[in-house]
């Protein structure tokens, strides 16, 4: 028994070694680390589109694979590192909280090209991407603004990073431009993915009469809510129209797939450089889902304001930008710098809600 | 034909050896049965899992940082276990010593404070974890509350004490509102034994605290007291030995024993307390506890077993596109065949035909 097992092992370590030296030649091997579930749906399953959109477009020229569900704690410096110590050339790392470990594992292989998403920390061998969300945002306010027929939007929050602050402002400022006495009402829920947590802050909304739903968390739980609920709302990251075919007026959908297309291209023909990346409706990074259950003139509103922020005459950070307190908040130029956008930690005026913490 | 199981005359010793050997036996025959349905070749994957980790040396000091809180934590829980003290909350115990020596760390953040701290730390982490277990215990000798239940409730205060705080509190004012405490000073952190590596001197400590157990258990007083109340309990309180106090003195080593591993968890590897510090090493660690057969040098096997799974797991995912999840079956299946194989050490399996039954009933 001894004895066969052995050649098993053998013969199994033999044929693990070949089939590693004949792909590791010519291929571009890419790496992905997943928070969630490539089925949630949501953020994750946009990054898992994203990969196989560019394993569509590159072929045979790239090898890719993702660890998924891999938590934001101690674990993901070695799902990191497990990646780059197998072959892999380019590792994208799709949430916030894998800044830190990426920029250890980053510094620890220089020759190994890192991206991180979401994030603010970058090195030679690490650049960050991330979509400007909050353009498609401050369209959502407009649709919102048109729509609420009580004036009371409901948004269900996950952590109070700049991104998600900055998510909530652009949208009330889109809807303030058609109902100025709109209100958010926000909840934070503190994860980024929890069907049973997001289900019961959309019905907690939704008691409190919010009679549009908006998340910024990752399932299609609260759109599903909604529908039940017979209220209307956003759907995130993909195109939920499934969950709530009466229910969705349109989605902000994370469009990775260029993007990854493009990095891969120049890893292989070694045009790859660290930068930091942020593109938004115009670059096509944010798509916006179809416009649906809403009037045709709400509609043409959106399709309009769409067109605006794509040509560039119109910014929903537009100055002045009056803060919470009812101060104009400093400006330099015709906008907010997008610093002042990346690292915002402020309400503007009329959310009806305190930073956490703050 | 028929199976039935037969109670043995006294336990079976080489059972009781073999036991966990046949449980991972049968696990990879089934292990193997899992990676045939899903298409996927049974050998090189079974060697993707638990061969290749062991042929570099990254991966091997990688399993040792995966084991040191496994094997920590599970030798305080054998103590438990072995005294028929059910010790279920050392997931919570983890999370209240990493916040308890995480609090000297964020108060000297930044103050220049000498090489004290880590040393305090962990005095501070092994006095939280044994705190946060003596409220079962004490529920349990006071009001007879089941410590089952009390203890595991106790994981998800520890869990919401422990997000209230990284989220208020103790936030980083510099980490852009995100649920983390600032990076610890280095005089906070465990030192790295190897450059370039993680593995930490929290594996020196998890290997004194198996010498100091075994001590213990084999060569004691006490250890034979854990034992007797364990095994007779009525024989016990004729000796004079009280199970009360017992109950105490377990739950505060092996929550103390938790609690030192979250704070070298925390201090080591992770370097800030955020939420998900754990995933699951208390509920994981009770796996190794009865893997190990209670005893402090087969749970040391146990631990680094277990973290070669997930060490193999990753690499399965990496290599052959496995899914994560089934590495969390097969440790469900681990444990589930090591319950049904240890039963064997009490009862033998036979068979008995019908005719014989048939013929004994006329007789």
């Amino acid at each position: 028994m001894r004895k066969i097992m052995m050649t098993a092992a053998v013969a199994a370590l033999a044929i693990a070694a070949t089939s590693y030296s004949a792909s590791a030649a010519e291929k571009l091997k890419v790496g992905f680390i997943y928070l969630g579930p490539v089925g949630d749906l949501g953020w994750t399953y946009r990054h898992e589109v994203g990969r196989q959109e560019m394993v569509k477009e590159l072929g045979d020229k790239v090898e890719t694979t993702f660890l998924e569900n891999v938590s934001e704690g101690p674990d993901s410096e070695r799902s990191i590192e497990q990646l780059a110590r197998s072959g892999h050339t380019l590792i994208f790392t799709t949430s916030f909280g894998y800044m830190d470990p990426t920029l250890k594992v980053a510094k620890k292989y220089p020759k190994i090209q890192f991206e991180h998403a979401t994030g603010f920390k970058s090195a030679p061998n690490m650049g960050t991407y991330s979509g400007k969300f909050y353009e498609g945002r401050y369209i959502q306010g407009v649709i919102a603004g048109k729509m609420s027929k009580k004036g009371v939007l409901g948004y269900i929050a996950s952590f109070p990073i700049p991104e998600v602050i900055s998510g909530i402002n652009a949208t009330i400022l889109g809807a303030q431009t058609v109902n100025p006495d709109i209100k958010v009402k926000v909840i934070w829920v503190n994860t980024w993915f929890d069907p049973g947590k997001e289900a019961d802050a959309a019905k907690a909304l939704a008691d409190q009469g919010a009679d549009v739903i908006m998340q910024h968390t990752d399932s299609p739980a609260p759109m599903q809510v909604a529908a039940q609920r017979g209220i209307l709302a956003f759907g995130q990251d993909s195109d939920m129209i499934k969950f709530g075919p009466k229910t969705q007026l349109t989605s902000i959908i994370d469009n990775w797939g260029p993007y990854y297309t493009r990095q891969a291209k120049a890893a292989l023909a070694g045009t790859w450089k660290a930068e930091d990346t942020w593109d938004g409706l115009k670059e096509k990074m944010v798509v916006m889902a179809p416009y649906t259950n809403m009037p045709d003139d709400v509609k043409a509103l959106a399709a309009k304001t769409e067109a605006a922020i794509i040509a560039g005459t119109l910014h929903p950070f537009k100055c002045p930008v009056i803060g919470q307190d009812g101060k104009p908040v400093e400006c330099k130029g015709a906008n907010l710098e997008p610093g002042q956008i990346l690292g915002m930690n402020f309400y503007v005026k009329g959310v009806d809600d305190k930073i956490p913490g703050k | 034909m028929q199976l039935v199981l037969e109670r043995r005359a006294e336990r079976s010793t080489k059972i009781a050896i073999l036991s966990p050997l046949i449980a991972i036996v049968l696990t990879l025959v089934t292990m193997a049965i899992l990676f045939a349905i899903l298409g996927k070749n049974p050998i090189a994957a079974l060697n993707v899992y638990f061969v290749e980790p062991l042929t570099d040396s990254y991966s091997l000091m990688e399993i040792a940082v995966k084991a040191t809180p496994l094997v920590m934590i599970a030798i305080g829980l054998s103590f438990c276990y072995l005294a028929n003290v059910w010790n279920i909350g050392a997931e919570g115990q983890f999370i209240m010593g990493a916040v308890c020596g995480s609090w000297l760390a964020v108060v000297t953040n930044g103050t220049g404070a000498g090489p004290w701290v880590l040393p305090a730390m962990l005095v501070m982490g092994a006095l939280g974890g044994a705190l946060w277990a003596m409220i079962p215990a004490l529920c349990k000798v006071k009001f007879g509350a089941n410590e089952i239940l009390t203890s595991l409730m106790l994981v998800y205060v520890a869990d919401l004490i422990m997000d209230y705080l990284v989220r208020g509190p103790w936030r980083d004012p510099k980490g852009m509102n995100f649920p983390t405490t600032a990076t610890f000073d280095p005089v906070a952190n465990v030192p790295v034994l190897i450059e370039g590596s993680r593995l930490h001197a929290g594996a020196i400590v998890a290997l004194i605290v198996v010498m100091l157990a075994t001590v213990m258990l084999g060569r004691t007083i006490k250890g034979f007291e854990i034992r007797v109340v364990g095994a007779a309990p009525k024989a016990a309180r004729f000796a004079g030995f009280s199970s009360d106090r017992l109950v105490l003195f377990t739950f505060a080593v092996s929550g103390a024993l938790a609690g030192l591993a979250g704070i070298i968890e925390v201090a080591g590897p992770v370097g800030v307390l955020q939420p998900g510090i754990s995933p699951g090493y208390g509920f994981t660690a009770i796996i190794v506890a009865f893997l190990g057969r209670l005893n402090p040098v087969g749970i040391l096997i146990a631990g680094l077993f277990l973290a070669l799974t997930f060490i193999g797991g990753e690499g399965a995912q990496i290599s052959m596109k496995i899914p994560l999840d089934l590495t969390k079956v097969f440790q469900g299946i681990l444990l589930f065949y090591v319950l049904a194989c240890d039963s064997l050490i009490l009862y033998r399996i036979r068979l008995i035909s019908p005719f014989r039954k048939a013929a004994d009933g006329t007789a």
